[in-house]
């Protein structure tokens, strides 16, 4: 398939709304029609719905990914008056430090990351362990579109419309045993395509590690991504899979996972192990507990204008308290923070 | 003025960047977040500033032309530029004039008190920067302006305590920052080949 790249100020084709959206929309999306209106729309929206946003990039999906679009639930999950961020600030500003530390450096260099073949080990406390290639193991589950607040700890955030699918799914496949009490996520290892784990100056002890306790994992909200802006995800965004924890500061969501355990005790987590007293284990989102070098009581929402900054304040649990704040009753928040 | 056409294209160099920079933030190309890339590009601005500044002298007693020197000040003064509007951003892009927010971190942040330490160390040094001071001054001028050594050190920590994975970038700035320190060290110093000033060095004007 040929991916188009063009130059910023062009105008390109998805710019255009196809006319066989234009006139029947939900035909489109329908399942029925789905065989038409793949005749009929241009050869880029076959890869993903990369049509439902402005200024998307296509992409080459796997077939596994095509073939669950037409079931996909979209707006499982919505925001409520926000506006989504642009495809390209999604995009282009990002904290992947296994290809730079510049916030434009994944961009730059995560188009070498190879996520086709790619494969997923499961282990640890579970009924079911194995090593599963990425479409077998996409295969039980239902797409669903979650447009959720991304809060970096960074004190930035935005809004994201990603496509995966709850991880309490993934757990009643794999079947935990009755010893597991967390969930750890492992980000790929690779120095020949990640310029960051060659560094000799990072403090990152490679590979990037994270977890849940496995209520926090059951939890509804914590899905795991295949998919944003109606596409898959973009190698800079942690394809092909990444964990999405919206309640949580952006770093515990960990990108290109290839493996997953089910574990008893609590994993040493990535950041934790850095600086335990700017980064715990919870990380959830808390504007009443600082990072040691700034406050968390504000955002920047991006895109944030140079003579308008976008600053508003930052809500506990992300604004998802509702949702997540029974998980942590009893527990004092500030001391693990 | 001599060196005058040299002063100039240092002084029209220098004012490039900033010009370039708002150009950028004009056209919306500085990403999603313009005014915390302001900020850092204006911070690292002020050190990158410093270290040429610092690189003035040992250069004009390598090469023995008195250029080198002639631009110092107005180095120096970039420099201080620099930090004001880097302070000046981060008020406004970070802290959205939020004057009880400053007060917090003024106490809190261990990089904020050191950033404004250096602060004021370049400030001292900007305002006895003219003639009238360097002759009201005298002798304790020379002492007050390797005020600039603490600067630099200051600074330098300051970039330290901001940098949270990765300290590759931070290594080469200190690395040349210890080099143009080493070279005055008296032992050091006087291994320098030294070259006299030439007095056709008005020749080499640009």
């Amino acid at each position: 398939m040929l991916i188009k790249i063009p130059c910023a100020s062009a105008c390109n084709e998805s710019d255009v709304t196809p006319e066989s959206i234009y006139l029947s929309r939900r035909a489109v999306l329908g399942a029925s029609l789905a065989g038409l209106a793949a005749s009929a729309l241009p050869s880029w929206a076959q890869a993903g719905d990369a049509s439902r946003y402005d200024g998307v990039e296509a992409a080459d999906a796997p077939g596994w990914f095509k073939d669950k679009l037409p079931s996909t639930k979209w707006q499982a999950v919505n925001v409520q008056n926000e506006t989504i961020t642009p495809f390209k600030d999604a995009t282009h500003y990002n904290n992947f430090y296994e290809f730079g530390t510049d916030k434009g450096d994944p961009a730059q260099n995560a188009g070498s990351l190879k996520t086709e073949p790619w494969s997923v080990v499961i282990d640890g406390e579970v009924a079911k362990p194995g090593r599963y290639a990425l479409e077998d193991f996409m295969k039980p589950y239902q797409l669903e579109e979650r447009i959720y607040r991304l809060r970096c700890v960074e004190a930035w955030s935005m809004v994201i419309p990603w496509m995966g699918f709850p991880i309490s799914e993934l757990l009643k496949q794999v079947e935990p045993t009755s010893k597991a009490k967390y969930i750890r996520f492992e980000t790929l290892q690779d120095p020949k395509v990640m310029p960051g784990q060659r560094s000799g100056f990072a403090l990152i002890d490679w590979p990037y590690v994270e977890g849940l306790r496995l209520d926090e994992a059951m939890n509804p909200l914590a899905i795991l991504a295949v998919g944003m802006y109606g596409r898959t995800l973009p190698n800079q965004n942690g394809a092909p899979l990444r964990l999405v924890v919206p309640w949580k500061y952006g770093f515990k969501s960990v990108k290109s996972i290839v493996r997953i355990s089910l574990v008893s005790e609590q994993p040493k987590t990535t950041w934790q192990s850095i600086a335990a007293n700017e980064y715990g284990f919870y990380a959830n989102v808390n504007p009443t507990v600082d990072h040691p070098r700034w406050t968390q009581a504000h955002e920047r929402r991006l895109p944030s204008g140079l003579f308008s900054p976008n600053i508003r304040q930052t809500e506990m649990f992300n604004g998802y308290g509702e949702q997540v704040a029974a998980l942590y009753t009893g527990m004092d928040l500030r001391k693990d923070y | 003025m001599r060196y005058l056409w040299w002063r100039l294209a240092v002084f029209l160099a220098i004012c490039a960047v900033p010009v370039a920079w708002l150009h950028q933030a004009w056209i919306l190309d500085l990403g999603p977040d313009p005014g915390k890339t302001l900020v850092d590009r204006f911070g690292l601005g002020t050190l990158v500033l410093l270290l040429i500044t610092l690189a003035m002298t040992p250069l004009q007693r390598v090469t023995g032309w008195a250029g080198w020197i002639a631009v110092r000040r107005q180095l120096g003064l970039w420099c201080f530029a620099s930090v004001v509007v880097h302070m000046l951003a981060y008020g406004f892009f970070i802290l959205g004039f939020d004057w009880a927010q400053l007060g917090v971190e003024l106490v809190k942040r261990p990089y904020i008190i050191v950033g404004s330490l250096g602060f004021l160390c370049l400030l001292a040094l900007a305002v006895t920067s003219n003639r009238y001071s360097q002759r009201r001054l005298g002798a304790r001028w020379k002492k007050l302006h390797k005020l600039i050594y603490v600067v630099l050190g200051l600074g330098l920590l300051h970039m330290l305590w901001i940098a949270r994975a990765d300290l590759k970038e931070w290594a080469i700035y200190a690395g040349v920052g210890a080099f143009l320190l080493a070279l005055r060290i008296p032992a050091i110093a006087g291994r320098i080949p030294r070259r006299k000033a030439r007095k056709t060095a008005a020749v080499t004007k640009v």
